[in-house]
């Protein structure tokens, strides 16, 4: 199962018009495979996310 | 009836003195057609007792999330079900944050942490920032790290913090509203501490949080009463789990009487467009704004969101003939 990452709710259980939205002015918080709460760093230039479970990511 | 803003001609263009919190109630009453007229009376403001520059700013959260205080607006507080964990910045991280703000041309960089105030960790952990940062990348540097005592506002001053940011957040009868762990006082009191210890202040609010037309000029008239070096103006950006998670934005019209009704109130401070505004305003607003009163920008990422990419916000800046205020050293 895949999960928002803005919202953590599954990606098949409703519409995430809104979350991809927003996603464009913030990062992920939940892992989008696990649904996991993510340790998430904005930077001035950047961001950069961890899941415990499935690592890395950066935008 | 004398018309409200052929009063601000004569007392703030002409004189440099703040509007009355009477008279900001009426600017903020204006109708939608008479926005531009206002904002164009801001702007000559601005340029008359400012003049053209902008100040650039690149933030950075060195401690996000967890914190014990409840203001309503915040992500980062721990009493609230938002999906925001708790993370500090190691100082290599704190460095780069530092030279990628310095690359835009800013010439502040603010090292904020989602605190109720610093404890020994935490200041320890700035002073080491601070000195890597003086080391290698030349910038002022702002700090944002909650209420203060006057020995930790001697240690900054010590430290060599440029400036220190402690927002009201919001008009003093509006307070409770949104904090319920401390305050408006404390909030005064440090900003009060710093100011006269010769750091310059950075201290401003939000608005947007359901406070009333009359509460905003209440929040404008109380920044100037304090005289802060800079004031940063955010908008309302409601977050998922937080008691103002379910507002409504902001209209960008009420944002640009704001904005402009800010400057009327304060002619001669900094004006800084803060959190929100690329989502209350749009890439438009930003123009709008800086045409409007405002001089100074965050560039870049905000503390947990993201902000428009920083060239773009150059790009403008050029496009209107605003030079980007030069790095200079105050102590």
């Amino acid at each position: 199962m895949a999960y928002c990452g803005h919202c953590g709710e599954a990606v098949d259980a409703r519409d995430h018009a809104r979350c991809a939205e927003l996603l464009r002015m913030e990062p992920p918080r939940f892992c989008t495979q696990c649904r996991r709460r993510m340790v998430v760093q904005v930077t001035p230039a950047g961001w950069s996310v961890r899941c415990v479970e499935h690592g890395d990511l950066s935008g | 009836m004398t018309d409200v803003l052929q009063v601000a001609r004569a007392h703030v263009l002409e004189q440099g003195l703040g509007l009355s919190e009477e008279l900001l109630v009426e600017v903020l009453r204006l109708p939608d057609e008479r926005i531009p007229e206002l904002l164009e009376l801001a702007h000559e403001v601005r340029m008359t007792w400012c003049g053209p520059e902008v100040e650039v700013e690149g933030i950075v959260s060195l401690k996000t999330g967890g914190c014990p205080e409840d203001c309503h607006f915040c992500s980062q507080s721990g009493q609230f079900q938002s999906p925001v964990r708790a993370v500090w910045l190691n100082i290599p991280e704190l460095v780069e944050a530092a030279k990628e703000t310095a690359k835009t041309g800013a010439s502040e960089f603010c090292i904020v942490a989602a605190v109720r105030g610093p404890d020994q960790r935490l200041m320890d952990q700035v002073r080491e920032g601070i000195k890597a940062i003086q080391a290698e990348v030349d910038i002022n540097i702002a700090c944002s790290l909650g209420m203060l005592t006057q020995a930790q506002v001697d240690e900054f001053v010590e430290m060599g913090v440029h400036r220190y940011n402690h927002n009201l957040e919001a008009a003093k009868s509006y307070f409770p509203q949104v904090v319920s762990t401390h305050s408006y006082e404390e909030r005064w009191d440090t900003c009060l501490m710093v100011r006269e210890a010769g750091m310059e202040l950075c201290c401003g609010g939000l608005v947007g949080m359901g406070e009333s037309i009359e509460q905003r000029a209440e929040l404008a008239a109380q920044l100037a009463e304090l005289r802060p070096h800079e004031v940063p103006l955010n908008f309302l950006n409601p977050r998922p789990g937080t008691p103002f998670g379910g507002q409504e934005l902001m209209s960008s019209q009420d944002a640009l009487r704001t904005i402009a009704a800010f400057r009327l109130a304060m002619p001669h401070t900094i004006l800084r467009y803060a959190g929100g505004r690329e989502l209350t305003l749009g890439d438009l607003g930003t123009r709008e704004g800086l045409l409007g009163g405002v001089n100074a920008v965050i560039v870049g990422n905000y503390l947990t969101t993201l902000g428009r990419d920083a060239n773009e916000d150059i790009d403008l800046l050029a496009e209107l003939g605003m030079p980007i205020k030069e790095l200079q050293k105050t102590l």
